[in-house]
């Protein structure tokens, strides 16, 4: 048993230990600007949607027969509270931007020509908008007292 | 020395060479697209209340379908999972001597979920399979 292992050859030059930036721990992250407060958005909106929206899908799909139960008065009963209408705002707002900005990260990974991630994330951003202002409209002024009886 | 006509499956490699932070890397990113899709959609048809009962009603009706229930649990496994990976992700970023615990993250993120997903699975499993007998 006397033999003795072999010992691999050491490379020539040590590895360079890069400066203080690479050593520190963890991922990447952007360093500022515009990318910065993005990925900090999508941090602090995340937090936030963990309550709003995964109490929104348990709320709307565990209890009493789930999803079966929503009409329009489950609706109109809920957003008589004022509670329920800036929850869904939010919920609204914050889901729209973190998607949104998920998939324009999506495009910066997928679509590689200047032009055509131009037009993708312009796509994105008009349906965005366009989504945000009907879903807004919709929250803030509905009203069920137009349909007499209907609740 | 005969030459290898067909390449191997091995001979491509995988893309993500198996580290599990590359599957909950693509996890996270197809949950995501999924839920902001279904979010275009949803956005839309809860509009719809604005016309009233009538319209709102037929709507929803769309949602009185076992198998879009289905669909609605894979949407609740999509958001759940998200927001699972959603804390290992902000956790690690915020306080990056964490990576040093990845994997202990990375078997949590998991065991929430399906611990989760166990209860879920068989209260909406129900209300679908009771709507399918009704």
């Amino acid at each position: 048993m006397a033999t003795e292992t072999p010992t691999r050859p050491t490379s020539p030059t040590p590895p360079e230990v890069p400066p203080s930036r690479d050593r520190r721990m963890g991922r990447e992250r952007p360093v500022g600007g515009f990318e910065l407060w993005t990925w900090l958005f999508m941090r602090i909106s995340g937090i936030v949607l963990l309550f709003l929206a995964v109490g929104h899908v348990l709320i709307m799909h565990i209890p009493d027969g789930g999803v079966g139960r929503v009409n329009f008065a489950f609706v109109a009963v809920r957003w008589q509270s004022p509670f329920w209408r800036t929850w869904d705002w939010m919920m609204l707002t914050l889901a729209l931007i973190h998607g949104i900005n998920g998939l324009r990260n999506i495009t910066l990974d997928y679509v590689r020509r200047p032009g055509v991630r131009f037009a993708t994330n312009m796509v994105f951003y008009t349906l965005g908008f366009a989504l945000f202002v009907i879903g807004t409209v919709i929250v803030l002024t509905f009203n069920a007292a137009k349909w007499p009886g209907s609740v | 020395m005969a030459t290898r006509l067909r390449k191997k499956k091995s001979d491509y490699g995988s893309v993500y060479k198996g580290h599990p932070g590359q599957w909950s890397w693509i996890f996270h990113r197809v949950t995501g697209v999924a839920i902001i899709l279904f979010l275009f959609a949803h956005v839309v048809d809860t509009a719809v209340i604005g016309w009233g009962p009538a319209a709102y009603n037929r709507v929803i009706a769309a949602y009185e379908n076992p198998f879009v229930r289905l669909l609605e649990l894979g949407l609740v496994a999509a958001v759940l999972y998200h927001s699972f990976n959603g804390i290992k992700i902000t956790l690690i970023d915020f306080f990056p001597t964490l990576v040093k615990h990845i994997k202990a993250l990375s078997i949590a993120v998991v065991v929430v979920f399906v611990g989760s997903m166990i209860p879920i699975t068989y209260i909406m499993g129900k209300q679908a399979w009771d709507l399918l007998k009704r």
